[in-house]
């Protein structure tokens, strides 16, 4: 019989510990197509966050390191000027990646680093059991915002793309998100163009990726697909905010 | 063997390291210890290393903490205030097994204290440098000629015992100038990664991946990981304890001092033998592991001990421990960046010997 559908090479055979309809496992996979599309698996060093994917090191079969709460970036950093020909990326939380982390986000991305970021915006804290997070939209009820997130006290919640846009250095920022089939492979190719821009050296990229967390949404994950079309992708367009090859 | 340069402190570390096969600096600017970083950013370009002046010292020994898992002989420096900002990279690279070298030149505190030198680092570098069980090996250097070699020290005994290494000098021996015999450049960076198989260097599909990391969620697990280090902690305490012993074998006082305040003390020592006192020295060159045998074995013999330090009493603790209170054990100290001139010590060693 022929196969026409199997798990990527660079996936290995551990299971998932994500909860039931949590995209992290759907991202996992698009990562993985994009190691194995590109024949990278032997020259990739992958940093796992601290977030819901910080044993994201069992997942995938290449060489993997865990970072401290968002110093991802500088992890990567460190690995990328030791190895310049091969291939780094992180595996970022909206708490690990636009709170705690900020700084190293932003300082990687201004240096050009030649590293890839997937940045897992799921609009909370998941792994903590659902606190606010800096991308936790207006009046979105959180652990930590028990009555909405209120502007006047909590602030705005944090474009990452739109923020990093405005910067020289970065090579490619694109938000995607992956509630849909049609989602899923934009997402699929904005990934693998992450990965291929690393391996021709062109520099930084990011690609933001609107996730869900049905356990701390409280929602079932079908709402949690609707809750990213109707109330996430709103105030977070999707699209391509940086393509310094192609003149954006 | 090579010549002999006139060299600062600082300088000095940063030369023996490239020496060593370092080819990876990350660093963040503070007083008084930047003229690695300026002589780093200067070197490493010429010999295709990489200098980073990197956005915070947080983010400095993340750089470290990724390189070094490339296998790569990877240092940061820092002083005081630079040092706490390092405190959770230390504990992850502990944590994960991590050799690197970590250089704290040290400056009054608390706070943003001053600028002038100190040795309060003392207890946070011995004691626990970082949250959970671990140590990393501390070394003091008191010459510029002991800052070049315990770079080499600190590289070795770090990758032989898989932990974090510390330079732990004072603000004089950063700035200080003296004639050093620098370290032949014998060390080929390149053939360093492969004497450690556990580096994340890409598989090539050749093996089964290799994991870097800290977190055990299982308790047992973790606390095999603790077991496992503390064991060699203890071995490393066995075989490498390093100190200087000066005119202890008739000694009745002994005095405890490391960096400057050995040399000060070196000086009030020589004018208080003139005057009759048999008074030594031990300075001890490894702060971890602390050489605890060889106060013990001095309590034995001398009336009393003095610790002559930059800071409120912090090794004073140590000896007192190490000797377990068998002798008094006092303290002429100064602070603040203030340094005790060799009269004050002096005076403090004919306290002692009445
Ligand atoms: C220094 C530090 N602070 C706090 C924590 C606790 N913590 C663990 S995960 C996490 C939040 C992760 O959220 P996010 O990055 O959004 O990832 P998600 O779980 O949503 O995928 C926090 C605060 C920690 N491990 N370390
Ligand atoms: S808590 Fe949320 S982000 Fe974490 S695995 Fe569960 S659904 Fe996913
Ligand atoms: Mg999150």
């Amino acid at each position: 019989m022929a196969i026409v559908f199997q798990k990527p090479k660079s996936l290995t055979d551990v299971p998932y510990h994500y909860c039931p309809g949590c995209t992290h496992g759907i991202v996992h996979r698009l990562v993985a197509e994009a190691i194995d599309a590109l024949g990278i698996e032997g020259k990739t060093i992958g940093i796992a966050p601290v977030g819901c994917s910080v044993m994201a090191y069992d997942y995938f079969k290449c060489d993997m390191i865990e970072a401290s709460h968002g110093r991802a970036p500088a992890v990567a950093t460190g690995v990328k000027r030791a190895l310049p020909d091969h291939v780094v990326f992180t595996y970022q939380g909206d708490g690990d990646l636009a709170s705690i982390g900020l700084c190293e986000t932003v300082s990687t991305a201004c240096r050009g680093e030649n590293v890839t970021i997937i940045f897992i915006n799921n609009a909370i804290y998941g792994m903590t059991g659902g606190q606010m997070a800096p991308t936790s939209l207006i009046g979105q009820v959180t652990q930590t915002s028990p009555y909405g997130r209120d502007p006047k006290t909590q602030g705005m919640p944090i474009r990452i793309c739109e923020l990093l846009a405005t910067l020289d250095a970065p090579a490619y920022l694109e938000r995607v998100a992956v509630n849909s089939v049609a989602h899923v492979r934009q997402a699929k190719k904005a990934i693998h163009k992450a990965f291929q821009n690393q391996v021709e050296g062109k520099g930084f990229s990011l690609v933001e990726v609107i996730s869900t967390c049905p356990t701390n949404w409280g929602l079932t994950p079908e709402k949690a697909c609707q809750f990213v079309e109707e109330k996430m992708i709103p105030f977070y367009p999707l699209g391509c905010f940086k393509d310094k090859e192609n003149g954006k | 063997m090579s010549e002999k340069v006139l060299m600062k402190g600082n300088e000095a570390i940063a030369e023996a390291a490239i020496r060593c096969g370092c080819r990876h600096y990350f660093g963040y600017p503070i007083t008084p210890q930047t003229e690695i970083a300026a002589y780093m950013s200067k070197r490493m370009p010429k010999i295709d290393g990489t200098f980073l002046q990197a956005e915070s010292e947080i983010a400095a020994i993340n750089m470290v903490y990724g390189c070094a898992a490339t296998g790569r002989r990877a240092m940061t420096s820092s002083s005081s205030p630079g040092i706490s900002l390092k405190a959770e990279g230390m504990s992850y690279l502990a944590g994960a097994d991590l050799p690197a070298l970590i250089v704290n030149v040290q400056r009054g505190g608390p706070g943003l204290g001053g600028i002038q030198p100190s040795q309060s680092d003392y207890f946070f570098m011995t004691r626990g440098p970082g949250h959970g069980d671990f140590h990393i090996i501390v070394l003091a250097p008191a010459t510029v000629q002991e800052m070049a070699d315990m770079t080499r020290l600190a590289f070795e005994l770090g990758e032989k015992y898989r932990m974090p290494a510390m330079l732990l000098a004072d603000g004089t021996m950063g700035q200080m100038m003296e004639p050093v015999v620098l370290p032949e450049d014998t060390v080929d960076p390149a053939t360093i990664p492969a004497t450690k198989p556990w580096a994340t260097t890409g598989t090539e599909m050749k093996r089964a991946h290799n994991i870097v990391n800290s977190l055990y969620l299982k308790p047992d697990e973790l606390e095999k990981t603790n077991y496992e280090r503390f064991a060699r902690y203890a071995k490393l305490e066995a075989e490498e304890c390093r100190w200087e012993e000066y005119l202890m074998d008739d000694a009745e006082v002994c005095v405890v001092s490391v960096g400057i305040t050995a040399r000060v003390a070196k000086n009030a020592i020589v004018a208080a033998r003139k005057e009759g006192i048999k008074v030594g020295m031990i300075r001890p060159i490894t702060l971890f592991p602390f050489p605890k045998a060889a106060l013990a074995k001095a309590a034995a013999k001398v009336k009393g001990f003095l610790t002559v330090e930059l800071n409120m009493g912090q090794m004073n603790e140590d000896v007192k421990l190490a000797i377990n209170c068998a002798k008094p054990v006092n303290m002429c100290n100064r602070v603040g960046g203030m340094i005790p001139s060799a009269d004050e010590v002096l005076a403090a060693i004919r306290k002692e010997a009445k």
